[in-house]
């Protein structure tokens, strides 16, 4: 914590960067910070409490935080990989941001577990995490925590793929049907860039934008495909999902398929192309007649 | 009861399969009369939304066809649908949507008789799974394709 702060306090006193991107305490738990001054730096925290993914503040949409002058934004694992992400959407040049590695020691999220403190458990994600210390970053802070420990996602995926196919249609359409289409889920993802969204296009109209089942389906459908090849695993959809739709395990499955099929996995190396948009001649194509 | 009547919409490419389709009715072939032809320019313009929207709309099933690969009229086009597809097919799968109800294929413009051989096993494909069943509550509009 010490670390981090004085890190933060030497970035803006350098000049180097006008905002530090972090996180704070506020009322039970933290929320993203953003500091300016260096009494604001010295409020930084971070811990398993810090869930947000703050490369969403990155993204070009967020026109607010880029009138605030060049960032420094903690990341962990997870945010790096979408940091990155964004660096390979050509959405944001590496030049532009100072990122603050820390070394992540999984997040824990509500529900009870022995040995965590407080009706705490790992949260899913973390413990499927492919790399929890981020490597695309300008500096690293923390220290490596234990190891989350939990079912995971891929077992959830397994456990659903297991099911026969109605009632895997079951599941889904009765989750899918508690969509309120608040669009939260979009909104938050750091990945979901695009200056208008095809699901606010009216013409035509491709998804139908009252929250009936029709324009549900086709909605849960189409994000979940747009970020096949793009999704870091951050879980910040499902997190921000007032309906409680598991959207996590729906991108999961994605990234599953896209690492099966193309050997591509989110990581946070920005010179990897993204798997969607190339192609290989000899891709499979067991599925066509 | 009548017998079910399948609706099937099958997007194709200009270039290749729908010529194909083309050649199929020029040379008398008979095939079953349920697809509803869609013209696209390529395979690569077809997004996996106007799949979605067809079950929406009513279809029973779909069918997806384009040019061979490397016979693309623009290159890679159909290298690229073969990507989204690919992801597509196991999200449907995922969700409980029969994947069977998707047809993918190569057909290219000389290959009348695979066309037909396409249409006719989708519509018996089709025929076997039934119609899509109705989620939604409102009849004709609002199906959604599901488990068969």
């Amino acid at each position: 914590m010490r670390e981090l702060r004085e890190l933060a306090a030497r970035l803006l006193e350098a000049n180097d960067v006008q905002v530090v991107i972090g996180w704070e305490e506020w009322g039970r738990g933290v929320r993203p910070a953003f500091a300016r001054t260096l009494a604001e730096a010295d409020r930084l925290v971070f811990d398993q409490r810090c869930v947000h993914n703050l490369a969403t503040y990155l993204h070009p949409r967020r026109k607010h935080i880029r009138r605030l002058g060049r960032p420094a934004v903690v990341v962990k694992g997870c945010d790096a990989r979408a940091a990155a992400g964004l660096i390979r959407d050509n959405q944001l040049r590496r030049e532009d941001v100072v990122l603050i590695g820390v070394r992540c020691p999984g997040m824990w999220v509500e529900g009870g577990a022995e040995g965590l403190p407080g009706d705490r458990k790992w949260a899913d994600r973390c413990v499927s995490c492919p790399q929890r210390t981020p490597t695309l970053c300008d500096h690293l802070v923390g220290e490596d925590g234990p190891e989350p420990d939990g079912p995971g996602l891929e077992a959830q995926v397994e456990r659903l793929q297991a099911l026969p196919m109605a009632e895997r249609w079951a599941f889904w359409s009765s989750a899918f049907e508690r969509c309120v289409r608040c669009y939260a889920c979009r909104e938050v993802c750091p990945l979901c860039f695009c200056d208008r969204c095809l699901a606010d296009k009216s013409v035509p109209q491709w998804i139908e934008s009252s929250p009936h089942q029709r324009g549900n389906v086709a909605w849960h459908l189409a994000r979940a495909l747009h970020l096949a090849g793009r999704c870091v695993g951050c879980g910040e959809c499902e997190r921000a999902c007032p309906a409680g739709i598991p959207l996590s395990i729906l991108n999961a499955r994605l990234q599953q398929s896209v690492r099966e099929r193309f050997e591509f996995v989110a990581s946070d190396d920005p010179s990897v192309p993204s798997p969607i948009g190339q192609f290989r001649v000899d891709d499979g194509q067991e599925f066509i007649r | 009861m009548a017998a079910f009547q399948p609706k099937i919409t099958a997007f194709v490419c200009n270039w290749c399969t729908y010529t194909g389709a083309d050649l199929a009715g020029t040379s008398r072939l008979q095939m079953a009369p349920e697809v509803r032809i869609i013209r696209l320019p390529c395979t690569g313009r077809i997004d996996p939304l106007f799949i979605i929207k067809a079950f929406e709309r009513g279809a029973d099933g779909v069918i997806v066809s384009g040019c061979h690969p490397a016979d693309c009229h623009y290159n890679h086009g159909n290298y690229h649908a073969r990507r989204r597809f690919a992801i597509f097919r196991d999200l449907l799968d995922f969700v409980g949507i029969d994947p069977r109800r998707v047809i993918f294929s190569w057909v290219s413009a000389s290959e009348g008789g695979k066309w037909r051989d396409v249409v006719d096993g989708a519509t018996a494909t089709i025929r076997e799974l039934g119609p899509c069943r109705t989620d939604t509550g409102d009849e004709g509009q609002g199906r959604l394709a599901c488990a068969s």
